[in-house]
């Protein structure tokens, strides 16, 4: 039997080996080469030369990236947003309505939906003139839309509209699993103790879904710190006054359109370092206010 | 009461529907415009049945790029990794979730801190060698990373199969005198089946809707997947305001996604909340 296990040992580091030899290849290794590029100047041309921290000292200074960092962090705010619209959504659809799948389908269509396309489909809708966003504040409200990706002022609003449109259908159908995972008898004791429907929303729901507020805010802030393609596309210039670009639409542009590789491995560096801080925050926070069966 | 509850009800349809309304809306004004040709594209107030419809949009970004080539391109990629990108992630999971073996959790911890990479970080480094061995402009970048297999996939089949698979099954093949392979491919493999599935039908969302990796690597047109060449002809035809043609770009690139998603609509859910709750 000795001999068994020691094969059946074998056998499962036969079975974890690809996956390590993946790690090691396309995450450690990278990881370590982009930590000493970030320390050269190289344009993949000329050999690169050891600039110590140079590009560092230039990225505090560098106003594009305090932009970039500024938007990112504006950009968080659709965060509570979503999740306040997701859970309303959710709430509705756990009363026991007909058709719940129908419109649970409906919403997540643009969850799975291709960003690119998304995003196209958005400019349209955006469009000053003739965008249907526009034409609907027009005809109902006679509001004078804004020059939505044209005006530095709302460049992040369309974005966050979007990412709402887009977003919204996920974080429901995971806040629906657990409104449908709350037990009732909760909710029966809290009737005979006299609650009202808003009590029994903030005291019972609310904190008893504390375990998915934090996926979704952790999901959600990991989200929003690499968002990309939604800028490439709809602003490939990074909008009016750089107003809608990200961290990594920074590092890409330093990268792939500058070829300044040293450069955007320093501010790659420095964007994987703040989401490390953030979900660091997070958990720690979570301790505290998170609900664990 | 029973007035009261029908109140309720009738609400809370109407704020579903209207929300539906809400969502759904950009899509129809999409294949609206999509059919519309460049003069009544700017029809004010916008009309939502084009007239006259026409189809020509379509004919005519078919031509422009190579479409087929890109939706091709795309199913390349989700072919090979999905096919062995799964396996070889549900053979790490099955070890992770039923084998006791050395330095296990220490294995483990190390593959999870991977996901907390950004790919903004590891992609430059990547980018320098898939150039070195001239890998750029062709799929291999975007294919061979994928074949190791992904630690999310394997976290989630960890998790099913520690609950799904007994180990007495799993004993009870070991004194009948069967493999380690064998009690995998026969006995977790089958077992895990609807998870992986919900991992299938993730992962080609993920592969097909993927665009700053493709974006990077492919750069003649014949090569791009569809996402980036749908991208590129908005730079194309967006100072031309061709806004129908752009319409019925990004409709034909949500027509796969959107039938699939109908066809695995039920694995999606079912991996969303369970990695989600679980998670």
């Amino acid at each position: 039997m000795i001999s068994y296990r020691r094969k059946e040992i074998g056998w499962a580091y036969g079975f974890v080996a690809i996956p390590v030899l993946g790690f090691l290849l396309f995450g450690l290794l990278p990881l370590i080469a982009s930590g000493i590029l970030s320390f050269t100047k190289w344009d993949m041309v000329t050999s690169p030369k050891f600039v110590g921290f140079t590009n560092y000292v230039n990225l505090w200074k560098d106003e594009k990236v305090h932009k970039g960092l500024f938007n990112t962090f504006f950009m968080l705010i659709h965060i509570p947003l979503g999740m306040f619209i997701s859970l309303l959504l959710a709430m509705l659809m756990n009363q026991k309505v007909r058709g719940v799948s129908i419109f649970r389908t409906i919403f997540y269509i643009p969850v799975i939906s291709p960003v690119v396309a998304v995003s196209l489909l958005w400019m349209w809708m955006l469009n000053y003139d003739f965008g249907l966003v526009n034409q609907f504040l027009w005809d109902w409200f006679h509001i004078k839309g804004p020059n939505w990706l044209g005006d530095p002022h709302w460049v992040k609003p369309s974005l966050i509209l979007m990412g709402l449109w887009g977003g919204v259908g996920g974080n429901m159908v995971l806040y629906l699993a657990g409104l449908q995972s709350i037990s009732s008898t909760y909710y029966e004791a809290a009737e005979v103790d006299g609650a009202n429907a808003f009590q029994k929303f903030t005291r019972i729901t609310v904190p008893l879904l504390s375990n998915i507020h934090f996926f979704v805010v952790v999901m959600g802030v990991i989200g929003t710190f690499q968002a990309f393609s939604q800028v490439y596309v709809m602003v490939p210039d990074g909008g009016p006054e750089y107003s809608a670009a990200t961290v990594v639409f920074n590092i890409f542009q330093h990268a792939f359109e500058y070829f300044d590789m040293g450069y955007a491995s320093a501010e790659a560096w420095m964007l994987g370092v703040i989401i490390l801080i953030l979900t660091m925050i997070q958990f720690r926070l979570s301790k505290r206010w998170a609900y664990n069966d | 009461m029973g007035l009261k509850r029908n109140l309720t009800t009738g609400f809370t349809l109407l704020f579903l529907i209207v929300g539906s309304i809400i969502t759904l809306a950009p899509f129809f004004w999409t294949i609206s415009t999509s059919l519309k040709n460049q003069q009544n594209v700017f029809d004010l107030p916008p009309k939502w049945i084009p007239d006259p419809a026409t189809f020509d949009n379509y004919r005519e970004v078919w031509s422009a790029a190579p479409l087929l080539q890109g939706f091709l391109n795309s199913a390349i990629i989700a072919v090979f990794v999905l096919s062995i990108g799964l396996f070889v992630s549900s053979m790490a999971a099955y070890a992770f979730a039923k084998i006791d073996f050395p330095f296990k959790e220490t294995i483990f911890l190390c593959l999870m801190g991977t996901m907390m990479i950004p790919y903004s970080v590891i992609m430059i480094p990547q980018f320098i060698v898939f150039s070195r061995i001239n890998w750029v402009d062709t799929l291999l970048p975007l294919i061979v990373p994928g074949l190791f297999g992904n630690i999310v996939v394997i976290f989630f089949l960890r998790q099913f199969m520690q609950g799904a698979i007994p180990s007495e099954l799993i004993e009870a093949a070991k004194l009948d005198g069967s493999g380690f392979f064998r009690t995998f491919a026969t006995i977790a493999l089958p077992i895990a089946k609807p998870a992986i599935a919900a991992q299938a039908a993730l992962g080609f969302m993920g592969v097909w809707n993927d665009f700053l990796g493709p974006l990077i690597y492919l750069h003649t047109p014949e090569k791009q997947t569809i996402q980036v060449l749908i991208a590129s002809l908005q730079s194309m035809y967006i100072s031309s305001s061709n806004y129908p043609l752009i319409m019925a770009a990004s409709f034909i690139a949500m027509i796969p996604v959107i039938l699939v998603f109908f066809f695995c609509q039920k694995y999606f859910v079912e991996s969303l909340a369970i990695s989600g709750l679980k998670g």
